[in-house]
């Protein structure tokens, strides 16, 4: 029986059987579900087919949201990158574009997976296909990175709901980057300590993040922001490989989380009363989106 | 009781965005509300209040709603096409929206009819993350989420109806994980929903049935998830 509340449970289990992090989380899992660690990771195996499934079909798309704001932005970029990029690297253009392909595929009603939310849908996939296509490495790599980000995931959710109307977007956006760092630090066989660290750098930087949307919508700025994110987390991870430590330890980190997120303000929790949502523009495109509703 | 999280929470579910309140919670408060009728209905009418009457046309929270009462998963990528299959399937629908800040921000009333099935209805509450409730089945107050296989009873109010129902469940060696009851007034007409640990056989489901003052059983499997 693994008994763990937090991150330094698990990373004391961890250390003391020799394991990484995934297998740890792995037990818990067993622990708690029905399912066995074979069962488990076919299951994480079927999400990542369908995370890599809404990549593809992201990047063939350019049909528009329902409000019609967003839709078209992953191809603008896959038609500058054909011209050839200036300055950054394939996988760099690939993150970029993966996490806008799935983020559009998710306005577009299409299938993609929740992870941890629907709004945050294209960071932790753009992660870890972008990098397991530069390493070249197979799924079971794969399925431990995703079940490596997994954990950050499921135990910062123990401590706080995972959602812009209890937290902000520094607990939708911010805990999806936190987990796609992690999960690249395991894609690089990186330390549970550098996974940890890459984790808390990353959420660390990002706390105080609101949640303001334009007409309530999962778009403005939503789908910008899983992109921006995305590269995020990679500065995490290759902070953390270098062996930077974060001087506040992650637990430390969720606990700050969660106290900014009670002292947020409700009106910038997804409630679209302040901040971007209430601009001239956003007040603008809201009335508008009304009006046409309205005569639909 | 707060449920504990498991790793699917987070690197999942697989849902057709775009919001797992306002789509994949409408399609699983739909899809509730389908199981609950018990039949394919004639007729839905959907209010939608607060934030759902809002948003829901830029969230997709209509279609999601009417695929979930057609049967649909929250990941049937048909969700989007809603409104065509229901045309198909001469399934007539309406949508009101409403405002009305006592009740919860993403807040609907399902009103079914059907042919040979009386009008029903039901409300529900989507709570985020893709979790929803059942909270009102023809006015009774129920709690359901689509946990736990859920038996749901609308029967005559009078003494030992609870006792004759689980003894009939124990006599099965079904345990109840909770259980939540309402009556409209004294004598008149009771409610009652049992979260069943396992699958409820069927059986069970016509013994129940063979008792006259039960008006109304549904046996709600545990959802997909």
């Amino acid at each position: 029986m693994i008994k763990y509340s937090n991150f330094e449970d698990v990373y004391k289990e961890a250390e003391s059987r020799n394991k990484k992090l995934y297998e740890i989380c792995e037990l818990i899992e067993e622990q708690n579900t029905e399912m066995s660690v074979k069962e488990i990771r076919s299951k994480v195996k079927k999400n990542l087919d369908a995370m890599e499934a809404a990549i593809k079909e992201g990047l063939h798309s350019k049909e528009k949201s329902m409000s019609g704001m967003c839709g078209d932005d992953c191809s603008k970029l896959l038609e500058m990158y054909k011209k050839g990029s200036k300055l950054f690297s394939k996988t760099y253009q690939n993150v970029l574009t993966y996490a806008l392909a799935t983020v559009e595929q998710n306005l577009r009603m299409g299938k993609i997976v929740a992870c941890p939310t629907a709004g945050s849908c294209g960071i932790v996939p753009a992660v870890i296909f972008a990098i397991a296509e530069a390493l070249n490495v197979d799924d079971e790599i794969r399925i431990n990175a995703l079940i490596t980000a997994g954990l950050i995931g499921e135990l910062v959710s123990n401590k706080i709901a995972l959602a812009g109307a209890v937290a902000g977007c520094q607990s939708e956006c911010g805990v999806a980057a936190a987990m796609a760092s992690a999960a690249l630090v395991e894609m690089y066989d990186g330390s549970n300590e550098q996974i940890l660290n890459a984790a808390a750098l990353t959420l660390k930087n990002i706390l105080g993040l609101v949640c303001d949307p334009v007409a309530g919508l999962v778009e403005v700025p939503c789908v910008k922001r899983n992109a921006f994110l995305a590269i995020y987390a990679v500065t995490g991870a290759e902070l953390a490989m270098a062996g930077i430590k974060s001087v506040i330890p992650i637990d430390e980190v969720v606990d700050s989380m969660q106290q900014i997120g009670e002292m947020m303000s409700p009106r910038l929790k997804e409630s679209s009363e302040a901040g971007l949502a209430t601009t001239k523009t956003g007040l603008q495109i809201s009335e508008a989106l009304a009006q046409k509703w309205k005569s639909e | 009781m707060e449920k504990t999280k498991t790793l699917f929470d987070v690197i999942g579910p697989v849902i057709i965005g775009p919001s797992s309140s306002h789509t994949a919670g409408a399609v699983r408060i739909g899809y509730l509300a389908g199981k609950i009728f018990g039949a394919c209905p004639k007729f839905v009418k959907f209010r939608l209040y607060n934030s759902f009457a809002k948003t829901g046309k830029g969230h997709g929270t209509d279609k999601g709603l009417l695929g979930g009462v057609l049967g649909f998963d929250v990941d049937n990528s048909d969700i989007k096409n809603a409104f065509e299959i229901a045309n198909s399937l001469n399934v007539k629908y309406e949508f009101e929206y409403l405002e009305d800040y006592n009740r919860h921000p993403n807040s609907v009333d399902i009103i079914l009819e059907g042919e040979n099935t009386p009008k029903m209805e039901i409300s529900g509450i989507s709570v985020g993350a893709g979790e929803v409730k059942i909270t009102k089945i023809n006015g009774y107050k129920f709690n359901i989420d689509g946990d736990y296989n859920t038996l749901i009873l609308i029967y005559k109010d009078k003494p030992g109806m609870v006792y004759r129902v689980t003894a009939l469940l124990q006599s099965q060696n079904l345990n109840i994980a909770s259980m939540h009851c309402d009556r409209n007034n004294k004598g008149g007409e009771a409610s009652m929903g049992l979260c069943i640990d396992a699958a409820v056989p069927e059986q069970l489901l016509s013994e129940l049935g063979k008792i006259d003052e039960v008006y109304l059983i549904r046996n709600l499997k545990v959802l997909k998830k």
